[in-house]
């Protein structure tokens, strides 16, 4: 089978690769491009441990070719970081204990990013129906909704503050 | 063993520092069993059965190997014959025939799903191109999909060779008939003011984790094989994929990966004896990963069950008497947890006269693996809805109704001696005093309900060791799979011991390798008994760390202690020295310093919750919306609160979902039609409120800090929790789980009129 070249953004870098026309988005970030912070946990689009950002919108990665991603952004868990600074999601879910086995972890930040992108001030109800595309075995979901409500408000001082700052 | 730890002051103990592994989970860049790649790795799939009961007349493969890109493939003729009976692989207690046989079907298939044949291919889609290329030539059978059809006479026999201890020679599907009995029922009954009978059925549910089963395995050339994979239990894959595939478990390491939830699935293998094969067939490293419907189908859920269960008190609320036939599904091998669910069914109740016949049933279901508190979900539905009843018509609050007849310290232990010092009543006592039950819930169609839980909780065998690295850090190795968080109250014990701050301590699960033998991660062992390891090698560290001290300080190692966290000498003269002050000298005093540790940990601390839940109840649709959720659970004491919470909240959602949506649907062919997480229903975030906890501490005697195992227990109220509540929203009582909208629907046109709360008052 003849593999087709794409070339996409990915966490912010252009990205060339090769991939087969029946590979999934996520089979390629996991086996062509060694991204292996999405996860497989239903390949039906059940789960949500596989949600990346497609310019902006949350997919679950299984559901879509890698060859789609041609000419878009995309945003993976390994993204939300930038450098050794921890994006407030990441650094709510640690201080909250929003995880215990970790594995459903990268869907939540990236589905919980998407959500304080678009709502920067959203309440427990909003939370729970903006993460309900992403199961969680582990926790009761409890100790997670917290921490995004926390790392939404700490969004926006941060945001606050910087602008403070170019005053 | 432990002071009161209540009054004991700790430093590092009880606080809530970051998980050590944490920055790793958040960033994607922990690896996880399906993470792992190596140069040249076939990837693996299974052919498995798509009937519940066949005879398999023949397979086929010589079209699929054909096919570009096979490596090879196995069927169960590629493994050694086994034996069928009771034997030892490393430390767990066996079947290998039926192990075997569960791995790759060897002349019968026994569920939908059943493996048949393995493929190793240069892609995952050539190899599963290359399953549909095998042929099999099946002789179909009628299913038997349910105990009750299982256990009639003439019914169609699952395994030709299966004998129970009861009935001689002759072929069955009941593995197993256990009996408790004592002191006199009859009398028991008489006694009585009240009594309840019930029938109960609940389905057949799963753990659930959000990560299939994985495994890879490298067969060296020299006969040297390393297995890396996603489990519970790294000494446990060793030896039963040795004792599977054939292979000396001395040539075989263990590395278990990061683990994406067991919840006590994972304490058994699948994949990791194929990959092992495959690859000492091809001698290449070889990757299997189930599919999500593989993992439905073809892995351990737990058993669904028929629940008989007759309860009689007197009118002051005294339990006098109680009798228990409860047959559960172990599914195409024997093996349900009915003994484990007989032995918790009345645990929690202080009273004599009692008798439980359990059976272990075969049926065209997957083989049935562990699943939190295995059994003792099942039987508390029974017991806990029916002492509600009971409570009802005597009038005395439910929670009154179980600290009334509540165990104790000194009351009789289903499976030993009498409990040591116990939290049963404490729990009750809590959600009794909580905020959750103090505040009025009104409006219609709304209820609460109230229950408890008991498990025994493990013990068991863990290694610990404790390095004093020379810039004054330590590491602690165990061999403990961390699934929940355990590894920074592993760090946390080891920097309370050595006075260290716990980010100067770095926790490792070591593969099998590494560390002295070590357990499963589960039977909320870890904190418990890999803790005592930990503990102990800690101290021992400090043994050492004395004697050095004394050495240097010219003292006798009597007059030297570790004492807030420093080695000091008594009497003055001599200042007190840290563990980073002698770790830089420790080179120039006599070498490194180890403590090490390894128990078989007595003391086990049974474990009690209590759970009180909200609920409102659609009376069109019958959903059910749980409304408010409190559980109390008795830790002993908490190491890191965080994860203990964690624990609660964890187990109390499974509950959930068993009580109101998990079930296993199969049609009248015995395939499985919900093989996904679409229809395998499980909480949302959306389904849940915020789960309040409220963790009691009653110290384990056993334990040197007082831990109990805190992993389970929180799973096994809720479903009874969320039935009483559902009867006091309207009027009906529920003896079916899940309780689904269709079953809601059912039970409340039995029971006649639409939901409404002023007639469940009256019922």
């Amino acid at each position: 089978m003849k593999k087709v070249l794409v070339e996409a953004n990915i966490n912010g870098e252009t990205v060339e690769f090769l991939c087969e026309a029946r590979q999934s988005l996520l089979e390629t970030l996991r086996d062509v491009l060694n991204l292996t912070g999405s996860k497989e946990g239903c390949l039906t689009g059940d789960c949500g441990a596989c949600s990346v950002m497609v310019d902006g919108r949350v997919v679950c990665s299984c559901l879509m070719l890698g060859a789609e991603a041609a000419g878009k952004n995309i945003t993976t868990v390994e993204g939300l970081a930038t450098g050794n600074q921890l994006h407030p999601l990441q650094q709510k879910f640690l201080e909250n204990a929003a995880l215990q086995c970790g594995i459903c972890t990268p869907g939540f930040l990236v589905a919980a990013k998407a959500l304080i992108d678009k709502n920067p001030n959203p309440s427990e109800e909003e939370v729970r129906y903006a993460l309900a595309g992403n199961l969680c075995r582990c926790t009761g979901y409890d100790k997670i909704v917290r921490a995004v409500i926390e790392a939404a408000k700490a969004v926006k001082s941060g945001a606050a503050e910087s602008r403070a700052g170019a005053r | 063993m432990a002071e009161a730890t209540s009054n004991r002051k700790f430093r590092v103990i009880g606080t809530r520092p970051i998980r050590h592994d944490g920055v790793d989970k958040v960033t994607g860049r922990a690896k996880y069993g399906a993470d792992y790649s190596f140069p040249g790795m076939l990837h693996g799939k299974v052919l498995r059965s798509p009937h519940a009961h066949a005879v398999i007349k023949s397979i086929k493969v010589d079209k699929a190997l054909k096919l570009p890109g096979v490596k090879a493939i196995i069927t169960a003729d590629d493994l050694p014959e086994a034996p069928n009976k009771m034997q030892q692989a490393g430390e767990m207690a066996i079947n290998p025939s039926h192990l075997s046989r569960n791995i790759l079907a060897r002349g019968k298939v026994l569920y939908d799903g059943h493996a048949i044949a393995a493929v190793a291919a240069t892609s995952p889609h050539i190899a599963e191109e290359a399953l549909k290329l095998i042929e099999v030539d099946y002789e179909v059978l009628p299913p038997v999909m349910t105990v009750e059809a299982a256990m009639k006479p003439g019914a169609p026999i699952l395994i030709p060779d299966l004998r129970n201890n009861e009935e001689g020679d002759k072929q069955t599907n009941v593995a197993q008939h256990m009996q408790f009995k004592r002191g006199d029922l009859d009398k028991g009954f008489k006694a009585a003011d009240y009594v309840v009978e019930r029938e109960f059925k609940t389905a057949m549910v799963h753990q659930g984790y959000i990560e299939p089963h994985n495994a890879v395995a490298i067969y060296n050339n020299d006969g040297q094989a390393t297995i890396y994979c996603s489990t519970q239990g790294a000494f446990d894959v060793r030896s039963l994929s040795a004792q599977v595939v054939g292979v000396e478990p001395g040539k075989i390491k263990v590395v278990p990966a990061e683990i994406g939830g067991g919840f006590g699935g994972k304490t058994t293998v699948y994949l990791e004896p194929l990959a092992l094969a495959l690859s000492k067939k091809t001698g290449k490293p070889v990757k299997l990963v189930m599919t999500r419907s593989e993992v439905l189908r073809a892995s351990g859920p737990t058993s669904g069950s028929t629940i008989k269960i007759k309860m009689g008190c007197t009118k002051d609320g005294k339990i006098t008497a109680a009798q228990v036939w409860m047959a559960y599904e172990a599914g195409g091998f024997p093996g349900s947890p009915v003994v484990a669910g007989a032995m918790c069914i009345l645990a929690p109740y202080d009273f004599e006269n009692l008798l439980i016949d359990a059976y272990d049933v075969v049926v065209n279901r997957p083989k049935t693996a562990a699943y939190r508190a295995p059994g003792a979900t099942n039987a508390a539905m029974a017991s806990e809805t029916v002492l509600d009843e009971l409570a009802e018509k005597c009038g005395i609050d439910p929670l009154d109704m179980r600290i009334k007849n509540g165990v104790k310290e000194g009351s009789a232990h289903p499976a030993g001696p009498p409990y040591k010092r116990i939290g049963y009543i404490q729990t009750c006592e809590a959600i009794k005093n909580s905020p959750h039950y103090k505040s009025k819930l009104e409006g219609p169609n709304r209820g609460r309900g109230v229950a408890t839980g008991f498990w025994f909780n493990a013990g068991m065998q863990s290694s610990a060791t404790v390095n004093i690295h020379a810039d004054g850090s330590a590491s602690v190795v165990t061999g403990s799979p961390d699934i929940g968080g355990s590894r920074v109250s592993m760090a946390m014990i080891t920097a309370e011991v050595l006075g260290l701050e716990v980010t100067d301590v770095r926790p490792l699960t070591a593969d099998t390798d590494s560390i002295g033998h070590t357990d499963v991660t589960g039977g909320s062992r870890v904190t418990f008994a890999t803790g005592m390891a930990v503990y102990e090698a800690a101290q021992d560290a400090v043994r050492q760390l004395r004697e050095r001290a004394a050495k240097l300080w010219e003292r006798k190692v009597e007059d030297v202690e570790m004492k807030d966290g420093k080695l000091t000498a008594k009497g003055n003269g001599v200042p007190p020295m840290s563990v980073k002050e002698i770790a830089s000298k420790l080179g120039r005093t006599g070498g490194p310093i180890t403590g090490r540790a390894s128990v078989n940990a007595r003391g086990v601390g049974a474990a009690f919750a209590a759970t009180c839940v909200d609920v409102e109840v659609d009376p069109e649709t019958f959903k059910v919306q749980i409304l408010r959720c409190t559980v109390a659970q008795d830790a002993g004491k908490a190491i890191h609160p965080s994860y203990v919470e964690g624990q609660m909240q964890g187990g109390t959602a499974q509950g959930i979902g068993w009580a109101l949506n998990e079930e296993y649907i199969y049609d009248d062919k015995g395939i499985l039609r919900n093989s996904g997480l679409l229809d395998y229903r499980m909480p949302t975030c959306l389904d849940l409120p915020m789960i309040e906890t409220i963790i009691v501490e009653e110290p384990n005697p056993g334990h040197p800090l007082g831990v109990r195992g805190v992993g389970e227990v929180s799973i096994v109220p809720p479903p009874a929790a969320v039935a009483n509540a559902i009867y006091r929203a309207i009027g009906v009582r529920m003896t079916e789980l899940p309780m689904s909208p269709p079953r809601l629907l059912k039970a409340s046109l039995k029971r006649g009129g639409a939901a409404d709360a002023h007639s469940a008052a009256a019922d």
